[in-house]
């Protein structure tokens, strides 16, 4: 796509958080920058050596790709490449390409005169990454408790993971991180909804505002929470989606060994009724 | 960092009630009475509470909706032979069950083998049809777009997935899901387990990608618009129909980060369908989950999709007849 027609009044210099003018420049439609520059070396070195690991393995079908963290023997130490080294440089090139990003993306923020909101909203999803295979293998002393990459490996991981506390649908802050998920979900469908019915309401009648979409929503629920507060709602929700399910994996292991449907104990066995 | 950041109204301002956009007499009246302000959701978006638009269907809605709730409860309750206090003690734990495998798909059995059920879900099925009724008639009165009601019949489509369709392929009623908080998630684990780990289950997987997709989805669209509050983002019809300077830079922003942007009103047609696909995909993997497969391991191992672990020599004696007979070693402990 050609560069839009009111794009060129807003790329200007400056903005930057680090280097000044060092690569303060755009290629096509991207803008590069000294963290631009960085996720491309994080990523290309990261997605080189997840080429190379896979080399080692007897597949390159992307579905059975493992690579897979050192074993639990290894401890906190460095392994051998081939042994799970290949899984920790990966680890530290997709945080480098992580944390890059969300700079870059606060450079960019800066240049439009934009609000931190969405830097600070992704740096959520990475500190959910950062708490499964940093966080949580440093508390349990191993690299070998991080999930490995692959795409039926790691879910074969959430499931083997999940059944070593029994059953992970008991974890308290794995029910809250679902509902939210799930209400996060719920929460865009009628936003998009109620925005698309106002814009779209159908032939031969009018493009409808913001007074129709709160009438409708009081007329259907009772309350309608407006076109500012839904996206603050829209993202409260889902960064407590994300928040949420990181600890719920940390709490598994370094502060509850049991299975989870043990921990409700404690509310059957409340003093007034633990008798019953 | 210090300046105002849009994630809270610092200051509310109040003005008379609004009693909404005036409806076609064919209407009938909206609950004015208990309409009022709210400091705390001031706080966070509009501070008006109410007025609400019950009517005949609204009403009958609830109403089924509270006699399904209450067999439920009442049916628990019973369950802890009608006390209260371990009533609340339970209550998580409690559950009202489907029918009996015995019963099959008949519509009548004792009540405590099932009857109950099939009525709590025959009035909560009632309910639900006519609250996706009112989904599209209170749009259409206003008139607006049934985008609403499309995406509520969506989600309903997984309910009856669940409860209904599969059941009936089944031959059984015993199939669906139990009303409780701890049964249903037993439920859902069993059913995974029964059918060989449902992560093998190619929908289930597309499911939770536009599950997790969603969630991202509007974290970007929230805070790009929370982002863009200082120059009147949120008005979005207004910046979709009459561009200004919120929606260049909103634009910008994720063509600059990633190359591509989607427009202030495509943004919503993204969400939409993401949203809608999660129930719409999840609910074909339950309907094909012991109907059509019976084993998404064996099924995935079939079309070579399982993951490729190293084998670290470690024989299973059950696989490989032809070895000597393994002896327990002499450890002097009584076998």
């Amino acid at each position: 796509m050609a560069i839009l027609n009111f794009e060129k009044k807003y790329r200007v210099r400056g903005g930057t958080l680090f280097g000044g003018n060092l690569f303060d420049f755009w290629v096509g439609p991207f803008y590069v920058g000294i963290f631009g520059v960085a996720t491309i070396f994080f990523s290309v070195v990261g997605t080189l050596l997840i080429l190379v690991a896979a080399a080692g393995g007897d597949t390159f079908n992307p579905w059975r790709i493992n690579i897979a963290p050192p074993d639990l023997d290894y401890g906190l130490r460095l392994a051998p490449m081939a042994l799970g080294g290949y899984w920790q440089v990966i680890t530290i090139c997709a945080l480098g390409a992580f944390g890059s990003w969300a700079l870059r993306q606060a450079e960019i923020a800066r240049k439009l005169g934009m609000g931190m909101h969405i830097p600070v909203a992704y740096g959520v999803a990475v500190f959910a990454f950062f708490s499964l295979n940093i966080i949580r293998p440093l508390l349990m002393g191993a690299w070998g408790h991080g999930f490995p990459y692959g795409i039926f490996s790691h879910l074969d991981w959430v499931s083997n993971v999940g059944y070593q506390y029994l059953h992970f649908h008991y974890n308290p802050a794995h029910m809250i991180a679902v509902t939210l998920f799930f209400t996060t979900t719920l929460a865009l469908s009628l936003h998009a909804s109620l925005v698309l019915a106002a814009i779209n309401p159908g032939k031969g009648r009018d493009v409808k505002g913001a007074e129709h979409e709160n009438s409708f929503y009081r007329d259907f629920i009772g309350y309608s929470i407006g076109t500012l507060g839904i996206h603050r709602l829209g993202l409260f929700l889902a960064l407590g989606a994300g928040i949420w399910s990181a600890i719920c994996i940390v709490i598994s292991g370094p502060f509850w060994t049991r299975g989870w449907p043990e921990w409700w104990t404690w509310w059957l066995k409340l003093p007034f009724w633990a008798h019953m | 960092m210090a300046e105002y950041q849009y994630l809270f109204t610092r200051m509310e301002v109040r003005g008379p009630l609004y009693k909404g956009i005036a409806l076609d007499p064919s209407n009938e009246d909206r609950v004015t009475g208990s309409a009022t302000f709210s400091h705390l959701l001031g706080k966070l978006g509009d501070a008006q509470l109410g007025p609400i638009y019950l009517g005949t269907a609204g009403v009958l809605s609830l109403l089924f909706g509270f006699i399904a709730i209450e067999i439920m409860g009442l049916n628990m309750l019973a369950s802890v032979n009608w006390n209260p206090v371990l009533f609340i003690r339970n209550f998580f734990w409690l559950a009202l069950e489907p029918p009996l495998p015995q019963h099959g798909l008949r519509l009548f059995m004792p009540l405590h083998e099932g009857g109950w059920w099939l009525m709590a879900g025959f009035f909560l099925t009632l309910s639900i049809f006519l609250w996706l009724y009112r989904t599209y008639r209170r749009a259409d009165q206003l008139g607006l777009g049934s985008h609403t009601f499309w995406a509520f019949a969506a989600v309903v489509w997984l309910y009856l997935v669940l409860g209904f369709i599969r059941p009936i392929f089944m031959g059984s009623w015993s199939e669906a899901v139990p009303f409780g908080i701890f049964p249903h998630l037993d439920w859902t684990a069993a059913f995974s387990i029964r059918y060989g780990n449902l992560f093998y289950n190619p929908f289930h997987a597309l499911s939770i990608v536009f599950l997790y997709g969603s969630v991202l989805l509007f974290a970007m669209h929230g805070a790009t618009i929370l982002a863009v509050g200082r120059f009147g983002g949120e008005r979005e019809v207004e910046q979709t129909v009459d561009r200004g300077t919120a929606a260049e830079r909103a634009a910008l922003f994720w063509r600059w980060t990633m190359g591509f942007n989607a427009t202030y009103e495509s943004i919503h047609r993204w969400g939409w369908w993401f949203a809608v696909l999660v129930p719409i995909t999840g609910g074909i993997g339950i309907l094909v989950t012991g109907t059509l497969v019976d084993n998404w391991y064996l099924w995935a191992m079939d079309r070579g999709f399982v993951a490729s672990y190293p084998t670290y020599g470690t024989l299973d004696p059950l696989l490989t007849p032809t070895l000597p007979p393994v002896t327990a070693p002499n450890t002097g402990a009584v076998r």
